[in-house]
């Protein structure tokens, strides 16, 4: 139970962001989740987006380096304490959360999905919906 | 322990070695001090009379000799024997200048023969070989030397020269070449063209190949091995001196033995010319001592080596001497270092980065610093910034453990390093000295 991320090699310097999401409009890439790692020499920038292989090909002939991760993807309600929620259940199982990001609406509505990637994907995903979380696939 | 061309030469003791050097020194310095005007000129501005040089150890007191000499005394200038008494000349490619030629009587060739018999024995080399001679022929030394040294041994030897792939392969099939001798780049060619037509390594005849005149990698001796199905041995020599051969590698394939009865090996500080003892990094320096036509004193190769005396375990007692490991031209001293861009592109390939980088030199508050950018790889690329930045620590320290400073270590994007007319600009030096 996962759906597929794009992570992308920039470097961190004025320019490369703009230059990064200009081929992606310029191709018709549909984001639908983002969010950048970085240091300060370089990031990763982590990507959702309608067609993995299609967004990971556009990168690939504009030269960046692309990696297809698979992340656990939870829709909870939208509503104050509903991260908590997914928080706790992971926290008793001893579950350590390597990165995480969140995004409003798109698949489902009134609703929001939190991108989750730990040491253990198969482990979160038992925990998470054996309390009864929803999870996305692709 | 192997056989040996000349073992009596080649397993001397080190006190014979000497004896044999001190003799031809001293003959040497007297046979250019009487023959070329040039030499005599040189010492007498150094102050040093034939009496002077005794023997090896009295050798740092000679003045080198560099490419830019032999330039200017184009064509035969520096020759010591009478032109009546040369019988072939063998020149450079000139690439980076003009033309050295270098002359060769009789004996010369004899003896350079002799060395390249030498290098063949020593990779398993005897009279039952057939030995594919791929160096090209003419002003080149490749072939010559190698087609000499093959005779010398007894091989079948089989003249291809260069080029001309698909004969080279069936010459190698049909007469079941055991020793190949080329160029590493035209062995690695080879081996990829014969996997592509779908010969396997323990279909290939070749068994041994002697591969030289140009840089080569410890990576690239394995994948040669590995698609040839043989074992890949490096041999030295330059035209200037008498070709290949003048140090050659044994079964150890560790290092190269000098041919120490014919050349006197020394490694200097490339700044300052002091002579550097045995395990340090410097400018390898030659002299010639039984030549005839062409000797040098003291000739600079600007390659950057390590000499060692340590005992073979071939037999052997010539010192050995590592594979260039740079060029004095393309020497960077930072923080009074000697660094060299091919010791940082051995640690890229080594942790798993590719060669594309740039080696940026600057100076802050007077100190050099040191920055170089590597762009980023899938190999190295994962979705984790912890694990990439340590990779880069680990990238950092075995720089420092290579160059013995500190370099800082910038992760670019691919393709983002300058490259002007398909090859990188290697080396940005803003220091203002
Ligand atoms: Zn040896």
């Amino acid at each position: 139970m996962s759906i597929s991320q794009i992570s992308v090699f920039l470097e961190n310097k004025s320019g490369s962001l703009s230059e990064f999401s200009g081929v992606l409009s310029d191709n018709n890439i549909n984001i639908q989740a983002m969010s950048v790692a970085e240091t300060s020499e370089f990031g990763i920038v982590r990507l959702i987006t309608d067609d993995t292989y299609d967004a990971a090909t556009v990168l690939k002939d504009a030269g960046y380096i692309a990696r297809i991760t698979p992340v656990t993807c939870a829709t909870i309600e939208d509503r104050p304490g509903s991260l908590h929620e997914i928080i706790s259940v992971l926290n008793k199982s001893g579950i350590d959360v390597d990165y995480m990001y969140a995004f409003l609406g798109g698949r489902k509505e009134n609703h929001a999905h939190i991108i989750l990637k730990t040491e253990d994907d198969k482990k979160t995903d038992a925990v998470l919906k054996s309390a009864g979380i929803e999870l996305l696939e692709d | 322990m192997g056989a040996y061309f000349q073992e009596e030469i080649e397993c001397a003791s080190a006190g014979k070695i000497k004896q044999m050097q001190d003799e031809r020194l001293a003959a040497q310095v007297k046979h250019v001090w009487d023959n070329v005007p040039f030499y005599r000129k040189k010492l007498e501005e150094a102050g040093i009379k034939p009496e002077d040089i005794k023997g090896r150890d009295d050798l740092h007191k000679l003045p080198f000799t560099t490419k830019a000499d032999l330039r200017d005394n184009y064509p035969d200038k520096l020759v010591a024997v009478p032109l009546d008494d040369c019988v072939r000349i063998q020149s450079t490619s000139g690439t980076t200048g003009k033309r050295v030629v270098a002359y060769y009587t009789k004996e010369d060739i004899d003896l350079w023969e002799d060395c390249c018999a030498r290098a063949i024995v020593a990779v398993g080399g005897s009279k039952k070989d057939v030995c594919q001679v791929s160096y090209g022929y003419g002003l080149f030394t490749g072939g010559p030397g190698l087609n000499g040294g093959s005779h010398k041994v007894g091989c079948l030897t089989v003249p291809t020269s260069s080029g001309n792939t698909d004969r080279q392969i069936m010459f190698i099939n049909d007469l079941k070449t055991t020793i190949l001798c080329c160029t590493p780049s035209y062995a690695a060619y080879l081996g990829e063209s014969m996997k592509e037509m779908g010969m396997k390594p323990d279909e290939i005849p070749l068994k041994a190949g002697i591969f030289g005149a140009e840089a080569w990698s410890e990576e690239m001796r394995n994948d040669i091995q590995k698609t040839l199905g043989i074992k890949a041995y490096d041999i030295y020599g330059l035209t200037e001196l008498s070709g290949p051969g003048v140090a050659f590698e044994c079964s150890e394939q560790k290092g190269m033995h000098v041919n120490e009865d014919h050349f006197i090996a020394e490694v200097v500080d490339p700044e300052t010319g002091e002579p550097l003892p045995d395990g340090e990094k410097g400018e390898l320096i030659f002299t010639s001592i039984t030549k005839k036509a062409f000797p040098l004193l003291r000739y600079r190769t600007r390659d950057i080596c390590i000499l060692s005396h340590e005992k073979c375990g071939c037999g052997r007692t010539h010192v050995k001497m590592t594979k260039p490991l740079g060029r004095t031209d393309d020497m960077l001293i930072i923080r009074g270092v000697n660094v060299f861009p091919s010791q940082i592109e051995t640690v890229l390939l080594k942790e798993g980065y590719q060669a594309n980088y740039q080696i940026i030199v600057d100076r802050v508050n007077n100190t050099d610093t040191l920055d170089v950018h590597v762009e980023m790889t899938p190999e190295v690329f994962t979705d984790n910034v912890g694990e990439i930045s340590r990779r880069q620590n680990e990238l950092v320290a075995a720089l420092r453990s290579m160059l013995g400073i500190k370099a800082n270590v910038t992760l670019v994007a691919p393709k983002s390093i300058i490259r002007s007319e398909g090859k990188a600009v290697r080396v940005i030096d803003n220091r203002k000295i």
